[in-house]
């Protein structure tokens, strides 16, 4: 998994010595950054996007990190690689949950001691097939048809817009978390 | 012609407009005396939209500072005389001001001209606000981080809209007027640019109605989160003010041009939309956040 400083980006791409992400030109030479560092990714690879540095973030610049970023990453192929964001804080969720609101996104946080949660617009099926997704490590539409109760197609349908959303990624023939699972 | 303009005992966002109307009664080219020698109080707005006012004259303006000694040494503490010395022949002696950061404002006028600017802003009020939010207004501490990105998304609308830089101030004080001595925290942002309506004709960004004014603009933006730039993510900075400033009682006001509208909390009395207001370019928005009220004996 590939570690991307959130922290390191804001200082060498916009040249600030500041911690807070603030701004919309702040935030478009950060996500401009990280975008080059994902570029380079090889196909499926899962980069984490560490904010853990990052002090607070306000609503413009969560919607030019993070909201774009995922918009971006959205639109790519399918080969194309998948992000997790670790060290995000309430400092940043006030910020980051209205945004994904607002454009109907969703993303994974993992936390340091190796836990996930999706945050942002997910309805209550999906989170609950992703976290039981998550618990297992990995499952096939059966699988989650099996325990949910449900039929298979139609955990399919729901597996299967996780995937594109990118919450989660394909392990084989079966669907996976995109961080590792403990 | 000279002019002289008499500045209110008490100059807040609502006194102001005095200021204002006695200005719209001369043209814009007349040499004006803003005289504030029987000014005994002035709030954040009050102090930016001053030096908005000089920016805003054709002539440079003369300025009268405040008589009492008391008022003056405040308002030199806040940082005003330090940039109204540049905008207005200021008569008189006034105290020179102390370096920014030894004040007991909690962030003294401070001008927002580029991005750079929002970022220097954000560093410094953290920590200031964060001990007056929690001990004084005995807010929650995620409150200390909504009041920075409201801070900072209220000064990215200078840089992002306005097409000239304006003023921030913040400051805490007890407030007699209403709330019954309850603690607030201010905050005020004012500057002279192109105003919500000319911001929004820009981007081609006018709501389809037959009825297009300031305050339609205001209305527009403040209300239904629309802005110049066709961009779907624009637009969250006001959205996200209107959320704080609801979450915690607060007070929003944005002025613009000839028209002026406020998010009223239950604690006071203003009325949500003021039109026909004598001409000011810009936009002049002030945010009041108070002591949680289970907090008071």
């Amino acid at each position: 998994m590939t570690r991307i400083d959130v922290g390191s980006v804001l200082r060498h791409s916009a040249n600030l010595p500041f911690s807070d992400l603030v701004t919309r030109p702040t935030g478009a030479a950060v996500r401009r950054c990280i975008q080059t560092e994902l570029a380079a990714l090889s196909e499926g690879d899962v980069a984490l996007l560490d904010f853990s540095h990052i002090g607070m973030m306000d609503y413009s610049c969560a919607d030019e990190v993070v909201a774009k970023l995922l918009i971006a990453l959205a639109g790519q192929d399918a080969h194309a690689g998948y992000i997790v964001f670790h060290g995000i804080t309430d400092a940043h969720l006030e910020a980051i949950e209205v945004v994904l609101d607002h454009h109907g996104l969703a993303l994974v946080v993992q936390f340091a001691d190796g836990g996930a949660r999706l945050v942002g617009s997910v309805s209550d099926e999906e989170r609950a097939i992703w976290e039981m997704v998550y618990a297992r490590g990995s499952a096939a539409a059966a699988d989650v048809a099996d325990v949910a109760g449900r039929e298979p197609a139609e955990m399919a349908r729901i597996l299967e817009s996780l995937l594109r959303r990118r919450l989660l990624r394909h392990d084989g023939v079966t669907y996976a978390p995109l961080g590792p699972v403990q | 012609m000279t002019v002289v303009i008499a500045v209110p005992s008490s100059l807040d966002d609502l006194t102001f407009e005095s200021v204002l109307d006695q200005l719209a009664q001369h043209p814009a080219d007349a040499k004006v005396i803003v005289d504030a020698r029987h000014a005994t109080f002035a709030t954040p707005y009050g102090l930016t939209a001053l030096l908005t006012l000089a920016q805003t004259r054709a002539e440079k303006a003369e300025f009268l500072p405040p008589e009492n000694p008391d008022t003056v040494s405040y308002w030199a503490r806040a940082g005003f005389f330090r940039y109204a010395e540049e905008l207005f022949d200021v008569r008189g002696h006034v105290p020179r001001p102390r370096s920014a950061g030894e004040s007991d404002v909690l962030l003294e006028v401070t001008p927002v001209t580029k991005s750079d600017d929002v970022h220097g802003v954000v560093e410094r009020i953290q920590e200031r606000a964060a001990s007056i939010l929690l001990n004084k207004l005995h807010l929650e501490s995620r409150a200390t981080m909504g009041f920075a990105m409201t801070l900072s998304e209220a000064c990215q609308n200078i840089v992002e809209h306005a097409g000239r830089g304006g003023w921030v101030m913040v400051q805490a004080y007890n407030y007699r007027r209403r709330l019954g001595g309850r603690f607030v925290v201010v905050i005020a942002v004012c500057d002279a640019g192109v105003g919500f309506r000319s911001s929004l004709e820009s981007g081609q960004r006018r709501p389809l109605s037959d009825r297009w004014d300031d305050a339609v603009a205001l209305e527009a933006a403040v209300v239904n989160g629309v802005s110049r730039y066709g961009d779907p993510g624009r637009g969250q900075g006001l959205k996200g003010i209107r959320g704080y400033v609801h979450r915690w009682e607060g007070k929003l006001s944005v002025r613009s041009g000839t028209a002026r509208i406020a998010l009223i909390p239950s604690w006071d009395d203003d009325v949500p939309r003021r039109e026909g207001l004598a001409f000011f370019p810009g936009a002049q928005l002030q945010i009041t956040i108070p002591e949680k009220v289970s907090a008071v004996a």
